[in-house]
C-alpha cells in the first residue's frame, strides 16, 4: 500500500484523518498515486493538479525521504521506501498567505 | 413562522445568519469551511434549503459545495464515493472548462491583459452562482476569467455557455483591479430566456435567447479611460440590479456614476444625483418599492473606504437623483471599511430587511427598510458576500 499525507484542507475536503492508504496499481509515479488518489476521492480532482492539463498547483510541492520531488516528471519512479510503504508520499501546501 | 436566513461568505469561511420574523434574534452558524475563502453563497428560489457556495483557495482551486438542509450539512456534488461503470469517478463538480470546441464556432482563447497585449484565458475561481428561479438543480456560475457556466445536475457538472465569449468583443475585455470576473448574473422572471450579466471590465451583456446568444448593452456609460463615447466594451460595471415586479428596468453601480436604464439595458442614464461620490459596489432594491433603490458611496479612486469616516447607506425612493443617507446605527466617525460588490441584500418581509456585509467582518441588517440599522455579527473575517432567503 502507498501511503499519502494530504494537506489539513485537503483532509477535510476528502473527509479522512490522518494518512491515505491507496492501492496503487503498475509502476508506483507520482502521476499513478495522485490518479489513485483521484479516483478514490473524486473530490480532490482539479486541487492538486489541473482538471485538463495535470500541471501541479503552483503553490503544492511533492516530498517523500526528506527530498522535495515537485521538480521531477510525473512519470518518475517514486523512492524504493515509498514504494515499500516505509515512508509516505507527502503532499505539501505552501506556508504562505494571511 | 416567518424568518430569513442571510448567508455570508468571508475570506476564511461561511457563516449562516438565522433570524426571527422580526429581524432581532440571531443564530450564528459558522465557520464553516473554516479557512477557505468563500466568495458567495446563495439559496434557490425554488427550494429554500438548497444552497450553493462557491469556496476557493489560492492553494487548492475551486470547489463547489452544495447544501439540501438549509446549510447544516454540506457535500461536493457528486465528489463522493460513486464511479461510473467504466470505474472513473462521477464527480466533476470543481471542474470549469472553457468550451473551445469547433462546434461553438468562435472558439476564443484570449482577451486583453493590463499591457494591451493579448493574453489567454485562465480560470481561476468562481465569483457568483445564481440558481435557477424554478429548478433547484440549474444553476448559473460566474466565474473569473470572466465565463459564464451552468449546470442542470445540482452542480455536479458544469458546462460555459460559450456564445458570451464568442460573441466578437471577447479580445477587447480586460481586468479590473480584481481580476476580470463575471460578478452578476440576474435572471428575468417575467422571460425565462432573457439573462444579464455583467464582468469588471467590459461591461453588463444581455442573452434573449437562455445564453445562447449575447450582445453588450452599454451604450450611455461613459468612462474617463475611454475616450470613445460609443465604445461597446471596455467599463468596469461594479453590480446591476433589478426589481422583479419590472425587469427591465435596470439600476447599475459602475466603477464611477450610478446608472439606471428603463429599456432592459439598451440605453442608460447617470442617476448619482446628489450623492457624496458616485462611486461604489454594491447597488439594490426595496422588495416592494421598484422605484426604491440602495447603494453605499465609497471613496476612490485608491481609498476606497467611506467619505468622512462616516458609513452611510444611501437611498433613493425616486429611482435614483434623489438621495437620502441612512445613517441610523451605522457609525458616523472613524469608520474605513468596504461594502464588496456581492455584500448586499434584501428580505421580501414587510416591511423588508436590508443587510450588507463589510470588509472589516461586519454584517448589518435593517428590519425597516433602511431607516435604522444594527450589526447581527461584528467581528468576522472579511465580508466577500451577502445573500438573504426569506423563509415562510
Amino acid at each position: 500500500m502507498i501511503r499519502v499525507v494530504l494537506p489539513p484542507h485537503l483532509r477535510t475536503l476528502a473527509q479522512v484523518k490522518g494518512e491515505v492508504q491507496l492501492d496503487v496499481p503498475g509502476r508506483i509515479t507520482r502521476g499513478a498515486v495522485l490518479d489513485a488518489l483521484e479516483a478514490r476521492y473524486p473530490m480532490l480532482r482539479g486541487t492538486i493538479r489541473d482538471h485538463v492539463t495535470e500541471r501541479r498547483r503552483p503553490f503544492l510541492r511533492f516530498f517523500a525521504c526528506e527530498r522535495d520531488l515537485t521538480h521531477e516528471p510525473p512519470d518518475a519512479p517514486l523512492p524504493d521506501a515509498v514504494v515499500s510503504g516505509a515512508e509516505p508520499f507527502l503532499v505539501i501546501g505552501a506556508i504562505a498567505g494571511g | 413562522m416567518s424568518g430569513v436566513r442571510v448567508l455570508v461568505g468571508t475570506r476564511k469561511g461561511a457563516f449562516v445568519l438565522t433570524g426571527d420574523g422580526k429581524r432581532k434574534q440571531w443564530k450564528v452558524s459558522g465557520p464553516h469551511f473554516a479557512g477557505w475563502e468563500i466568495y458567495h453563497m446563495k439559496g434557490s428560489p425554488a427550494d429554500a434549503n438548497r444552497l450553493y457556495a462557491s469556496q476557493t483557495s489560492g492553494w487548492f482551486g475551486q470547489i463547489i459545495q452544495r447544501s439540501c438542509d438549509g446549510g447544516k450539512t454540506w457535500e461536493t456534488p457528486g465528489g463522493g464515493m460513486t464511479k461510473t461503470p467504466d470505474g472513473m469517478p462521477a464527480g466533476e463538480s470543481n471542474k470549469f472548462v472553457y468550451d473551445a470546441t469547433p462546434e461553438t464556432g468562435k472558439p476564443l482563447t484570449t482577451h486583453q491583459w493590463y499591457d494591451g497585449t493579448q493574453h489567454p484565458w485562465e480560470f481561476k475561481r468562481v465569483w457568483h452562482l445564481e440558481p435557477s428561479l424554478t429548478d433547484p438543480d440549474t444553476v448559473y456560475a460566474g466565474v473569473e476569467d470572466a465565463g459564464l457556466f451552468r449546470t442542470s445536475d445540482g452542480g455536479k457538472t458544469w458546462q460555459e455557455l460559450p456564445g458570451l465569449r464568442g460573441h466578437g468583443t471577447g479580445p477587447k475585455w480586460q481586468p479590473g483591479a480584481g481580476g476580470m470576473c463575471l460578478h452578476t448574473v440576474l435572471l428575468d422572471p417575467a422571460n425565462p430566456r432573457r439573462i444579464y450579466v455583467a464582468i469588471s471590465a467590459a461591461g453588463a451583456f444581455r442573452s434573449d435567447d437562455a445564453g445562447k446568444t449575447w450582445k453588450p448593452i452599454n451604450q450611455g456609460l461613459h468612462s474617463q479611460y475611454i475616450p470613445d463615447p460609443k465604445a461597446e466594451v471596455g467599463h468596469c460595471v461594479h453590480r446591476i440590479a433589478l426589481h422583479r415586479s419590472r425587469p427591465n428596468v435596470l439600476f447599475m453601480q459602475k466603477h464611477w456614476d450610478v446608472m439606471r436604464s428603463d429599456d432592459a439595458g439598451d440605453s442608460w442614464r447617470e442617476v448619482s444625483g446628489n450623492l457624496p461620490t458616485d462611486f461604489g459596489f454594491v447597488i439594490d432594491v426595496h422588495a416592494h418599492e421598484p422605484e426604491t433603490i440602495y447603494v453605499v458611496p465609497i471613496k476612490s479612486d485608491s481609498e476606497h473606504y467611506p467619505p468622512d469616516g462616516k458609513l452611510r447607506v444611501y437611498r433613493s425612493r425616486k429611482g435614483g437623483n434623489e438621495w437620502e443617507a441612512l445613517t441610523k446605527g451605522l457609525p458616523q466617525q472613524d469608520c474605513y471599511v468596504n461594502v464588496l460588490r456581492d455584500a448586499m441584500a434584501i428580505d421580501s418581509l414587510e416591511p423588508c430587511g436590508v443587510y450588507f456585509g463589510t470588509t472589516g467582518g461586519q454584517v448589518y441588517g435593517s428590519a425597516d427598510a433602511g431607516d435604522s440599522w444594527a450589526p447581527i455579527v461584528r467581528d468576522l473575517p472579511a465580508v466577500l458576500s451577502v445573500e438573504v432567503q426569506t423563509l415562510r
